[in-house]
């Protein structure tokens, strides 16, 4: 099932992925609510190392996509391969340990969770003793549990959070609640990363610092990372590739350049300009 | 030196937990020099194992409903199925075993393992339903046990055991013993229970419930609580969870009820009926959701309630109900709740200023 | 024959568990909350009605009326004391607060008329309607019964469609903080829901009565939990759900007696329930389209 980057790419997927087996692979994807096409022949190739961005106005269906990767939602038509595997009817819980982590738009945290509970419940998967070692605190469980701790520490610190270990997730600045949720995400060790509007909310200069850390993050896991965002200054400067979407349909893609200059981008954003 | 403060500095659930073991533990002895010396009333002392007892199925249901926050209304099924499981286990194995506490020990993993076996099989369908759904369908199963339980017939002579169901159709030989009558419940019941066997199961259910929360299993359900789907989104299978939870919620139950069963000389299925349910609820959410001491200490205070209450005589299950009322309008009324935590962030202020002030007079 | 008579019992029983549904319903629908002693208000208007007669010698009318005038002074009496003030806390304490009332309204009953169960007077007259030459009889309380509750749905049905608190109670139900914004005075609106409710349940203890004529502080607890799962049954907060789910429950609950066990019909009414939840987790007729109260 695995399809290699094809070449020529489409322009989109960076030289260095080339010749290496596509992470992600979704061809005419697309879902109806009650009859309204919400996502309709959704294509997109993304390389093993790529930062992606999937733009739009509000509405246009680009969280229903994050949805269908990740299986909250089931698609209607077509097919999603992550890795060379297919994921219908696979449960989101499953899909995330196939390796696609994610984070949301409108922020879940675990609130009443302290902020290193909230990683260590990221790591859930990759912190393995059986539950009659955890019952008697063998000398394993006591080892394990110290190793994801001092790994979520680390992790934790790519964002310099490690002082707010001890805090109530809930409690924290918005910002943080957003940087926390993309530890969360890195916790469960994906191949494939899902940021929904990463910059919401946040000022110049913690967006400048943001992409910094998104660039970084991407380069230390060697991981693939699709960005849903508004902020245009963010998206043009981090992703290698992007692709628009307008009422549910990909209107355009290329690298940020071409989008920059695309007629028809800029119509769906600005309307159409009257002669 | 370094390390010995290491090892002496207790975080805050560490000193959770050690406070409800003493407390527990104070208790037991505490009522034991109370029993010796005698001042204890023989109504009191026919309550001891009952509140042991309320406090399992308190810790039990706070795991379903604190903890992963799914409300139930049937948990006294689940008690039913251990206390009657239990109480039929001792009388089957009375002749055979003499020794007290072992047949104890055998009737409560019996009682606790068919309460859990059932928690598991009524868990798989029901636990996809959410919020009051699964309230209604959970008090609807307490129902039904209840039902069954009250028209089972079960018996044993020297052919072996005998059941029936609606009706007494058991035969038994000469010399054969009934163990459960229908409607009349189970009666001649060895009682092997004692108050040492409860305050054990008692610390016993902390410690299982403290480890489980200790452990990655618990903050899985914790995170499930919080947020089911971001929980599924990093990778937790929530109706695996869901299930495990609800499962040992009821294996808990189930040995809270082979302790309650074993404790009287007969018992009916009609007991364990949507009251009971409603009476555990009100213990966990008094105590606290997910707060494991709160349980214990609102399971103890009231059952002995009502009994401080007996000057009010007729009138105490009114004043009962007036306390459970004034108790949620204040707790949850906002102005008093601020008051509240001002006043104890003051007291600990000043605790600090005491103690930092009285370190330095040392030095 | 039987079987036409044990239907027609069926629907009577189930006549008074809808009634007693629709004041489950409306106020889940509008307070999002389980009003455990709504069971409990049922059987204050039953006493209600039996002193008006029994004591003070009142015509029937005039003791049902009494038991409603009574019965919706006290819905909003507790509504006001007792889930007013816990309109923001989390549901749990709601709950546990209706347990409360119930505890309290049961065992105020116990201390007010005692413990022994008082024999309700019959208020229709005996008479019974003979058909097919006398082999299927149905009795005049059976037929009010069975009227009472088709006019009340109606009249509800009416009520929440055309009438302008009806609207804005439908409006409650679908999202309180855009009525208020929308200028309705929500807590007259939940006020108005537990008025109704309980006038209603004023009715259904006077009917449950006549049919089942012990009066016990308790009377009202099993008929109180049969109609809660009647209204779940149907789909909460649905009018037409609670209509239909009680008048299923009562039929299910007469058939098990009948056909196939008297011990055994609690169990095989809420063996259905959960099976109807586990194939439909939102009741029969609990659908968003639906209109809710």
């Amino acid at each position: 099932m695995e399809r290699l980057v094809p070449t020529p790419s489409l322009g989109v997927i960076p030289e260095r992925d080339s010749g290496k087996p596509l992470i992600l692979d979704i061809h005419g994807l697309g879902i109806d609510f009650g009859g309204l096409h919400a996502v309709e022949d959704f294509t997109l190739l993304i390389g093993h190392t790529e930062i992606a961005g999937l733009i739009g106005p509000n509405g246009a269906g680009k969280t229903t996509v994050f949805n269908l990767i990740t299986s909250v939602y089931q698609p209607t038509r077509g097919v999603i391969l992550f890795d060379g595997y297919d994921t219908r009817g696979k449960r989101p819980d499953e899909v995330c340990r196939m390796g696609i982590a994610r984070t949301f738009q409108n922020i879940r945290l675990f609130k009443d969770m302290s902020v290193l509970d909230n990683v260590l419940v990221g790591m859930h998967n990759h912190v393995q003793y059986s539950m009659l070692s955890a019952f008697l605190h063998t000398p394993s469980y006591h080892r394990k549990e110290k190793e994801a701790r001092d790994k979520a520490m680390e992790l934790l610190s790519l964002f310099d959070m490690q002082h707010m270990a001890k805090w109530q997730a809930g409690s924290l600045p918005y910002g943080a609640q957003r940087r926390l949720e993309i530890v969360r995400a890195l916790a469960t060790e994906p191949k494939l990363l899902l940021l929904d509007e990463p910059a919401a909310g946040m000022n110049p200069a913690e967006t400048a610092e943001l992409m910094q850390n998104i660039r970084s993050i991407r380069d230390r896991f060697g991981i693939a990372i699709l960005l849903i965002e508004h902020d245009m200054s963010l998206v043009m400067g981090i992703c290698e590739g992007i692709a628009v979407l307008n009422y549910g349909k990909i209107i355009a893609k290329g690298s940020p350049e071409q989008i920059r200059n695309n007629p028809t981008v800029i119509e769906a954003y600005l309307g159409k300009q009257e002669a | 030196m370094e390390q010995m403060k290491k090892k002496l500095h207790l975080g805050k659930t560490n000193r959770e937990k050690v406070t409800t073991f003493g407390l527990v533990i104070a208790l037991y002895v505490f009522v034991e020099i109370l029993q010796r010396t005698g001042n204890l009333s023989n109504l009191m002392r026919g309550q001891l194992v009952p509140i042991c007892a309320y406090m399992i199925m308190a810790l039990s249901l706070n795991l379903t409903v604190g903890i992963l926050g799914e409300l139930s209304l049937g948990h006294a099924g689940f008690v039913s199925i251990g206390a009657f499981t239990g109480v039929t286990v001792a009388s089957l194995l009375r002749p055979v075993v003499s020794q007290n506490w072992i047949l104890f020990v055998i009737a409560l993993v019996a009682g606790g393992t068919l309460a859990g076996i059932v928690g598991f099989l009524i868990g798989i369908p029901v636990l996809r339903l959410r919020g009051d759904y699964l309230a209604i369908v959970t008090l609807a199963f307490g129902e039904i046990v209840k039902s069954l339980v009250n028209n089972l017939y079960i018996g044993f002579d020297q052919n072996g055991i005998h059941f029936a169901f609606l009706h007494d159709t058991l035969n038994l030989a000469e010399g054969g013993k009934k163990i459960i009558a229908g409607p009349m419940g189970a009666t001649t019941i060895p009682k092997v229970s004692t108050f040492l066997a409860g305050v054990l199961l008692v610390l016993f259910c902390l410690y299982f419930l403290y480890r489980l929360l200790g452990s990655k299993m618990g903050r899985a359900i914790k995170a499930m609580r919080d947020n089911s789907i971001a929980a599924e989104s990093v990778g937790i299978n929530i109706t695996r969870y869901k299930l495990t939870a609800f499962t040992m919620s009821a294996f808990m139950a189930g040995m809270g009820g082979v302790l309650f069963g074993l404790n009287y000389s007969s018992i009916i299925a009609g007991k364990f009926n949507v009251d009971l349910s409603i009476l555990i609820l009100v213990f966990v959410v008094l105590g606290g959701l997910g707060n494991l001491r709160g349980s214990i200490i609102a399971a103890g205070v009231l059952t002995v309630l009502p009994e401080l209450l007996r000057s009010l005589r007729d009138y105490r299950m009114l004043a009962y109900s007036i306390v459970l009322i004034a108790i949620m309008l204040i707790t949850n009324n906002q102005i008093l709740v601020q008051w509240w935590t001002q006043r104890k962030k003051d007291l600990k202020n000043m605790f600090t200023r005491l103690r930092k002030s009285g370190q330095g007079g040392e030095g | 024959m039987s079987f036409l008579s044990h239907l027609i019992n069926g629907i009577s029983l189930g006549s008074i568990y809808a009634i007693i549904a629709l004041g489950y319903t409306m106020v889940y629908g509008i307070a999002k909350m389980l009003n455990f002693a709504h069971g409990d208000v049922i059987m204050v208007g039953a006493y209600v009605c039996f002193f008006a007669l029994n004591s003070f010698g009142l015509p029937p009318v005039v003791g049902v009326l009494l038991a409603m005038l009574i019965c919706t002074a006290l819905g909003i009496l507790i509504e006001r004391l007792a889930y007013k003030p816990l309109r923001a806390a989390p549901s749990l304490a709601v709950l546990i607060t209706a347990i409360g009332v119930s505890y309290f309204l049961q065992n105020g009953a116990l201390l007010l008329w005692g413990s022994n169960s008082k024999v309700f007077p019959s208020i229709f007259n005996n008479a019974a309607l003979h058909l097919f030459d006398g082999q299927l009889t149905i009795g005049v309380t059976t037929l009010i019964t069975i009227a009472a509750c088709v006019v009340i749905m109606i009249g509800l049905t009416l009520f929440t469609g055309n009438t302008k608190m009806g609207k804005a109670m439908r409006a409650c139900s679908e999202d309180k903080d855009a009525a208020i914004l929308m200028g309705i005075n929500v807590n007259r609106t939940i006020s108005v829901t537990f008025a109704i409710g309980s006038a209603l349940a004023a009715i259904a203890g006077v009917l449950l009565c006549s049919a089942y004529p012990l009066l016990q502080p308790t009377t009202g607890s099993m008929p109180g939990i049969k109609a809660f799962t009647a209204a779940v049954f149907g789909g909460i907060g649905s009018i037409p759900g609670a209509f239909l789910g009680g008048i299923l429950l009562g039929i299910i609950e007469i058939f098990a007696k009948a056909y196939l066990s008297t011990e055994l019909s609690d169990a095989i009414v809420f063996l259905v329930l959960i099976l109807v939840l586990l194939i439909k987790p939102t009741g029969l007729l609990g659908k968003k389209t639906v209109v809710k109260v």
